[in-house]
C-alpha cells in the first residue's frame, strides 16, 4: 500500500480535478516512484485509492510508453533516436552503450545500474543527439560525454 | 524584430515573477480584467492569430464557438505536448518564460469565461513541470490566478497535468481524453471540444505559442499585432531548427519568414558548409521538400501552396550525407510506434509500411516495393479518425515523390549508395 506521504500527495492531486478519475494519470507516476515499477500490488493501490477498477488502472497504465512495468536500473538512461538525433549520431550511442555497458535498448545492466530506453523525440532536436538520465537533460552527446556523464550516477 | 514571445529569456532569472513584471509582465492581464470578454475576442479577431499548434485555425472562431455554447463550467487547456519530432519551440515559454503563458492563459480565460485551465504538458519535459508548478504558486500568491485576480471580481484556477510519452495526445480529442484519465485515443468530431468536450463541458484547446501571444495583443491591440509577419497569418513565430545548420535553435521571426532565409541567413548556412539534400519543414508530418523548393514563406496558407506545410515550424535540415530511405524508415518506426491502435488503416498500415522501408533499407527489398508503399499509404490516406495515419502516408509518398531514384537504387543494387 502507499506511504502516509504518497497518500497526502494523491489527495492533493485528486483536488485538482473534477473527478477522481482525472487524477489517474498522475496517480500512476507516483505509483511507480513509491513501488519502483508498475507491478501488480502497485495497481491495486492506485485502484484502491482512486476508486477505479484495477483493470482500467493497468489497461491506461500500459498505453502510455512512460510508464515501466518492470523492474528498472538504478538510473534510467532515456536516449532519443528520433531523425533529428539519427542524423547526428544517436545511433552510434546506442552501439556505445551495448559495448561498453552491455545496456541493450529496453535491457538493464547486470549490476542493475542502469536501463536503457529509446525514446521517440524529447524536444532537445536543436542541440542533438540528446538524452535525459532520470529527470535531468544532457544534449551535444558524444561517446566521450555520455561515459562523463554516466560516471556521475552510481 | 523585437522580441514579444521570448522577450528577457537571457535574463537566467526570466522564470521568475518579480523578473518577469520588471519588464512589463502582467500589465495585459490588468488591463484586459477592465474589459468585457467580448471586447477581448474582437482584438484577437483584429490581430488575426490563428492556432500555433499545426493547423492554423483562426483563433478567434475557435474561442466563439465555445462562448455561445450555454454550458458551465468552460475549460481552457493549453496544449503543452510538444511531440512532434524536430519540435522544441514551446520549451524556451515553458522553461524561461512561463509567465507570460499564464499571463496568456488568465487573459483567455477571462475572454471564454473560463474558471479552469489545465497545461497538458508531455512526459519528457521534468524541468519544465517543476518551473510551471513553481510559477503558478507565485502567480497564486500575486493574485493573478485564484477566486478573485487583482480583486476584479474574475476567477481563474490553473494546474499542470503530466503526460506520459503518447505523442497521439498533442491530438486535442486525446488529450482530453488523456486529461480525463483515459488511454489517449482520439474521438470522432462532431461533437467538437468547444461543444462537448473535458468533462463534458464547452473546452477550448490551444498551444502554448498561441496562448503566449495574449499579452501582446492586449498590450499592443489587434491592429498593430496584425502588421507584424503576413496579412493573412500575422504576427510572430517560433521557428526550430534541426540537424545541419550551422546554428540549431529556436528562433522568433515573422510569420512568412522564407525557408531559405531561415536555413541561410538565420541559421548561418549548412553545416560545414556540405550541400542541402532535403528538408522537413513543419515536423516530422509535413512532407519533405528538396533543396529547389524552400523559396517559400513559411506560413499556413503559402506552405501548401509549395507542396508542403507550416505545421509546427519545426524544420529539420538534411545534409548529403543522409540517407533519406533511412529517414522514412525511422519515421514510420515513429508513426507505428505512436499509432494509438484505434483505426485499423493506421494501426496496420504504419507496421507495414515499416516493415516494407525496413526491408528497402537493409538491402532486401524487392522490386515492387516502391509500388506497394504507394497502395498501403494510399489505402491510409483520409481512412482514420484523426491526422496521424494521414501524416505517415503522406511521409512515405513525399519521400517517394521527390526522392524516387534513391528508394530505387536501394533495391537494385541492395545497397546504400550515400556516403556517410
Amino acid at each position: 500500500m502507499f506511504s502516509e506521504a504518497a497518500i497526502k500527495e494523491l489527495e492533493e492531486l485528486r483536488a485538482k480535478y473534477p473527478s477522481a478519475r482525472g487524477a489517474l494519470l498522475p496517480a500512476i507516476y507516483v505509483a511507480q516512484r513509491e513501488f519502483g515499477h508498475l507491478s501488480s500490488e502497485a495497481y491495486e493501490a492506485v485502484s484502491a485509492a482512486l476508486g477505479v477498477p484495477k483493470a482500467t488502472v493497468r489497461g491506461v497504465a500500459t498505453f502510455y510508453a512512460m510508464y515501466k512495468h518492470k523492474p528498472m536500473g538504478r538510473h534510467v538512461v532515456q536516449l532519443c533516436t528520433n531523425v533529428s538525433c539519427m542524423i547526428l549520431g544517436a545511433e552510434k550511442l546506442v552501439d556505445f552503450l551495448k559495448n561498453k555497458y552491455g545496456l541493450e535498448p529496453g535491457g538493464m545492466t547486470s549490476d542493475g545500474r542502469f536501463s536503457l530506453v529509446i525514446m521517440e523525440c524529447i524536444g532537445a532536436c536543436g542541440t542533438a543527439p540528446a538524452m535525459l538520465v532520470n529527470d535531468d537533460f544532457y544534449e551535444n552527446l558524444t561517446e566521450k560525454y555520455v561515459e562523463e556523464i554516466l560516471g556521475k550516477y552510481t | 524584430m523585437e522580441k514579444i514571445l521570448l522577450k528577457n529569456i537571457e535574463n537566467s532569472k526570466s522564470a521568475d515573477i518579480s523578473e518577469y513584471r520588471k519588464v512589463g509582465g502582467y500589465s495585459s492581464l490588468l488591463k484586459a480584467l477592465a474589459m468585457q470578454p467580448k471586447e477581448i475576442v474582437e482584438e484577437v479577431k483584429k490581430a488575426g492569430l490563428r492556432g500555433r499548434g499545426g493547423a492554423g485555425f483562426p483563433v478567434a472562431m475557435k474561442w466563439t464557438f465555445a462562448s455561445a455554447d450555454p454550458k458551465f463550467p468552460k475549460y481552457l487547456l493549453c496544449n503543452a505536448d510538444e511531440g512532434e519530432p524536430g519540435t522544441f519551440k514551446d520549451r524556451p515559454i515553458l522553461e524561461k518564460n512561463p509567465h507570460l503563458l499564464i499571463e496568456g492563459m488568465v487573459i483567455s480565460g477571462h475572454a471564454l469565461m473560463a474558471e479552469y485551465g489545465f497545461i497538458y504538458l508531455r512526459g519528457e519535459y521534468p524541468e519544465a513541470k517543476n518551473i510551471l508548478n513553481r510559477a503558478i504558486a507565485q502567480a497564486y500568491e500575486n493574485n493573478m490566478l485564484g477566486d478573485n485576480i487583482a480583486g476584479k471580481g474574475v476567477k481563474f484556477h490553473l494546474a499542470v497535468h503530466q503526460g506520459a510519452g503518447a505523442y497521439i495526445c498533442g491530438e486535442e480529442t486525446a488529450l482530453i481524453e488523456s486529461l480525463e484519465g483515459d488511454k489517449g485515443q482520439p474521438r470522432i468530431k462532431p461533437p467538437f471540444p468547444v461543444n462537448v468536450g473535458v468533462w463534458s463541458k464547452p473546452t477550448v484547446v490551444n498551444n502554448v505559442e498561441t496562448l503566449s501571444n495574449l499579452p501582446f495583443i492586449i498590450e499592443a491591440g489587434g491592429e498593430a499585432y496584425a502588421k507584424i509577419g503576413t496579412p493573412d497569418c500575422p504576427g510572430p513565430k517560433l521557428y526550430s531548427i534541426s540537424g545541419h545548420v550551422e546554428k540549431p535553435g529556436v528562433y522568433e521571426l515573422p510569420m512568412g519568414t522564407s525557408l531559405r532565409d531561415i536555413i541561410y541567413t538565420h541559421c548561418g548556412g549548412i553545416k560545414g558548409g556540405k550541400t542541402l539534400k532535403a528538408v522537413i519543414p513543419g515536423g516530422i508530418s509535413t512532407p519533405v521538400l528538396p533543396p529547389e523548393k524552400i523559396d517559400c514563406p513559411m506560413d499556413f496558407v503559402n506552405m501548401p501552396k509549395h507542396g508542403s506545410m507550416l505545421g509546427s515550424g519545426a524544420v529539420i535540415v538534411m545534409d548529403e550525407s543522409v540517407c533519406l530511405v533511412k529517414v522514412c524508415y525511422r519515421a514510420l518506426k515513429f508513426f507505428e510506434h505512436e499509432s494509438c491502435g484505434k483505426c485499423t488503416p493506421c494501426r496496420e498500415g504504419t507496421g507495414w509500411l515499416r516493415s516494407i522501408l525496413g526491408r528497402i533499407e537493409s538491402g532486401q527489398g524487392d522490386e515492387g516495393d516502391i509500388d506497394l508503399l504507394m497502395a498501403v499509404s494510399g489505402n491510409i490516406m483520409g481512412k482514420t479518425f484523426c491526422p496521424l495515419g494521414d501524416g505517415a502516408a503522406s511521409v512515405v509518398q513525399n519521400f517517394i515523390k521527390h526522392f524516387r531514384p534513391e528508394f530505387e537504387a536501394h533495391i537494385k543494387t541492395k545497397a546504400c549508395q550515400v556516403k556517410a
